[in-house]
């Protein structure tokens, strides 16, 4: 009986506890929204937002609803994760190996490099790419090409875009490599295990993997042209690009300070990783009569990858939190478009607010659940 | 009879090699050096894209030379085992010291030797170099924000007050230590809540009233993440120990929470601070906008605290938990008197980090209006009198948050490992 209430009672206040603050914040907010004549409701989500939004990826006015604005603000944040992500990775890598150089000069700068950029503020990063760095560039008119076709102006970095012919084709076939590869991997494998006899996958894979999708520019009718970005007078004094695309500078500033901010992390998640492996597991591979390229991809990276993934994901979790930061220089991601805009427009700030922030846990949520799903399937099974 | 083996350097001929090696490695970088300072070119009589080259090849050739495993040279030894201990080391060795050459001159001379910090206007930056006058001018305003100027000790007494309570845990007697946990966890933060308002807030004691609107500056990112930091351990603390609760019930609210909190940006927290939070209270009641942030806060960095606590806890061997037990102690006692001290002591490392990730994170109440170091940057930058300064508002910005993070970054490390060593 004593045990029972030890057990109930601390339960049964906690959940009271949560009840009665939800049920006050309801009360509350009911009774303010009556005063001031706002309704509860996500029927705005069908109105026409009218308003526009400077960058988008997929056909969007003023003419569309709530719930397209919504949707062009994700995809902006989606976007500026997913490049900074692939920026940040190949940094970190390469930092993070730098990092366990022996060379005393690459060592250091590396060191240097991690310090200097991870104790700064994100969001100080950010004005000063976009704010002091970005604004020194030349105007469109004075703009030196890059590469002979690309301009990075102060307006915006512009570069050719690429215009299909039968683009499906192309898809089909590089869908018909990748699905090759797979199967002579494991085709590989299977070999290996039974016979013994190993055959060059990497070498097989790169020849499919260009060979397919040349195949289809010689036969499927495939073909590509770039549209170059060419100056155009506006007025007198103000010249501009058309052409091409653009990709305006809170882009650039905003990928910038996150994929050097986070590659940071990232290197020191790569640099643990590698250090994480002992010694002894490296010589005791060498000593089987495995050659350095197997002792590395067989023996060092499937321990060092164990470590490494974990808390890096964690770090890609943070950049996509932190593209929020966007707001603060105007680029349209999610918050400015919709936890901005929007909430100026409708006023109903306890469902833009709350909807914004469900997106967010969602994307986290799920990202942490592959996670787990993922450690528990490559966790050392101890017998 | 020796023969002058010209690919291979061994010892027998390091003389010959040692010398021309470190020759052609310095004509390389007088080359540099000579490219980024005096803008002469020395090989202006090779075409285009070699002249570039040029210094990267000779450098190269000179390295290899050098390169002679135990060459019975000390510094030669050193200099190979350190930076060329092959081909593609030392190119990476030449590349990083030419881009140090190239770019540390230009830096050097636009931060300090062309730049102007006399006067007290723009007019005074008339040189090419970075205008420093801009920072002396706003140097004020860039503290203490629109606090007004007469009233800045007060600041500063608040500050000076608030670390020296700080530590007195160190001075404390003997018979006193066991109430160091009550100090800091209790005591402490009232004791800091009421300096901090009556000197910075004012409003009593013949002290003129200054309202959270003139706050600003660096002090209020160090008052916001000071206050923080205070309230969101206790939270954390509360949501660790629920969350390894056996009691379903609070386990499942610690989860929730602790999950939330950790899976929303902190912009959307602030935004919701600023436009939701007001819809939630009681009608009539007012809630200053710096203590709406200063809760925001708390409550999200309450969950990663929670986190670091929790992993403390696990850390623990289980064997603590069962020798607590098996001596008849409660929950309550247990946590108290054995899991907890050790814990905490483990976690002052993680939670120096939480306290660093929460330093950074100061500057995003920024937009909600607050005007800390990046707000007044922002503020200065569009001043009609100062334009077109914004590079080295951002610099100083920059100096002052690296600085203060690098710091506590190196304490956290030291403090990690000296609690490694000692368990």
């Amino acid at each position: 009986m004593n045990n029972i209430i030890k057990k109930f009672i601390p339960q049964i206040l906690a959940i009271l506890f949560v009840v009665l603050i939800f049920g006050f914040l309801t009360l509350n907010a009911q009774t303010n929204m009556d005063n001031r004549g706002i309704d509860f409701g996500f029927d705005f989500l069908s109105q026409e937002s009218s308003f526009d939004v400077q960058f988008s990826l997929i056909e969007y006015s003023g003419s569309d609803s709530y719930s397209r604005a919504f949707l062009v603000g994700l995809l902006n944040t989606l976007l500026v994760s997913f490049i900074s992500i692939i920026i940040c990775t190949i940094l970190g890598v390469i930092i993070g190996v730098a990092r366990l150089s022996s060379n005393y000069l690459i060592k250091n700068s590396a060191a240097w490099y991690v310090e200097f950029f991870r104790n700064i503020p994100l969001l100080l990063q950010i004005f000063f790419w976009y704010y002091a760095a970005l604004r020194a560039l030349p105007m469109p008119e004075k703009a030196n090409a890059w590469f002979g076709v690309t301009y990075m102006t102060v307006k915006g970095y512009y570069i050719p875009s690429m215009v299909w012919e039968n683009l499906n084709v192309f898809l089909y076939c590089g869908l018909a490599a990748i699905i090759s590869i797979i199967v002579l991997r494991n085709y590989a494998s299977k070999l290996r295990d039974t016979q013994g006899k190993q055959i060059p996958v990497l070498l097989y894979s790169l020849a499919l993997l260009i060979v397919l999708p040349l195949l289809s520019f010689l036969f499927g009718g495939v073909s590509l042209g770039f549209e170059l970005p060419e100056l155009k007078k506006l007025s007198k004094i103000s010249y501009i690009y058309e052409g091409g695309i653009s990709l305006p500078p809170e882009l650039i500033a905003l990928v910038l300070a996150l994929s050097l901010y986070t590659s940071t992390f990232v290197a020191e998640c790569v640099r643990a990783g590698i250090e994480g492996v002992s010694k002894g597991q490296k010589e005791a591979a060498a000593s089987v009569g495995l050659t350095p390229n197997q002792v590395l991809k067989l023996v060092i990276m499937p321990q060092a990858l164990r470590i490494i993934i974990p808390p890096t994901t964690n770090q890609y979790l943070n950049l996509t939190k932190n593209s929020s930061l966007a707001a603060a220089i105007a680029y349209p991601d999610l918050v400015l478009v919709f936890a901005g805009t929007a909430l100026m427009q409708t006023g109903k700030a306890i469902e833009i607010v709350s909807i914004t922030m469900l997106t967010y846990l969602t994307i986290s949520l799920t990202i942490a659940a592959i996670m787990n799903w993922y450690n528990k399937k490559i966790e050392i099974k101890e017998k | 009879m020796q023969t002058f083996n010209f690919l291979k350097p061994n010892r027998d001929n390091i003389k010959n090699y040692s010398i021309i090696g470190s020759l052609l490695v310095l004509v390389s970088l007088i080359d540099v050096i000579s490219n980024a300072f005096l803008q002469i070119n020395l090989t202006f009589f090779l075409p285009g894209s070699l002249t570039n080259l040029f210094p990267l090849i000779l450098g190269l050739i000179g390295l290899n030379m050098m390169r002679i495993d135990y060459s019975g040279n000390k510094t030669l030894d050193l200099l190979n085992k350190n930076i060329n201990t092959n081909n593609f080391n030392a190119l990476l060795t030449l590349l990083i010291l030419f881009s140090i050459i190239k770019v540390l001159p230009q830096s050097l001379s636009w931060m300090i030797l062309d730049a102007t910090i006399s006067g007290d206007s723009k007019d005074a930056c008339t040189g090419t170099g970075a205008c420093w006058t801009y920072i002396k001018v706003w140097f004020r305003r860039f503290m203490y924000g629109m606090y007004p100027n007469e009233f800045h000790w007060r600041i500063n007494t608040a500050f000076i007050l608030v670390i020296a309570l700080g530590f007195v845990g160190y001075f404390m007697k003997e018979n006193l230590k066991k109430y160091l946990a009550l100090y800091y966890v209790i005591i402490y933060p009232v004791i800091a809540y009421l300096v901090i308002y009556y000197l910075i807030s004012g409003g009593s004691f013949g002290l003129q009233w200054v309202e959270t609107g003139a706050w600003g500056g660096l002090s209020l990112t160090f008052i916001v993440s000071f206050f923080c930091l205070i309230f969101c351990f206790p939270l954390g603390m509360i949501f660790a120990l629920g969350r390894r609760s056996n009691l379903p019930a609070i386990k499942y609210i610690s989860i929730c929470y602790i999950e939330f909190w950790r899976g929303v940006p902190l912009i959307t927290v602030l935004f919701m601070s600023s436009v939701m939070f007001p819809m939630f209270l009681p009608e009539d009641f007012f809630m200053d906008k710096l203590v709406r942030v200063i809760i925001a806060i708390t409550l999200f960095e309450a969950a990663y605290c929670a986190e670091v606590i929790r992993g403390g806890l696990q850390s623990l061997p289980r064997g603590q938990y069962d020798a607590a037990k098996s001596l008849g102690m409660g929950y309550w006692k247990m946590h108290i008197f054995v899991i907890l001290p050790q814990a905490l002591k483990l976690v002052i490392p993680g939670i120096a980090n939480t306290f660093l990730a929460l330093v950074k994170d100061t500057p995003l109440i920024f937009v909600v209006g607050l005007a800390e170091l990046a707000g007044m940057l922002a503020l200065a930058k569009t001043n009609p009198k100062w334009l077109g300064f914004a590079m080295e508002g951002y610099i100083f910005a920059s100096i002052i948050f690296w600085i203060i993070c690098y710091a506590m970054s190196k304490y956290s490390y030291n403090l990690e490992s000296k609690y490694k060593t000692e368990r």
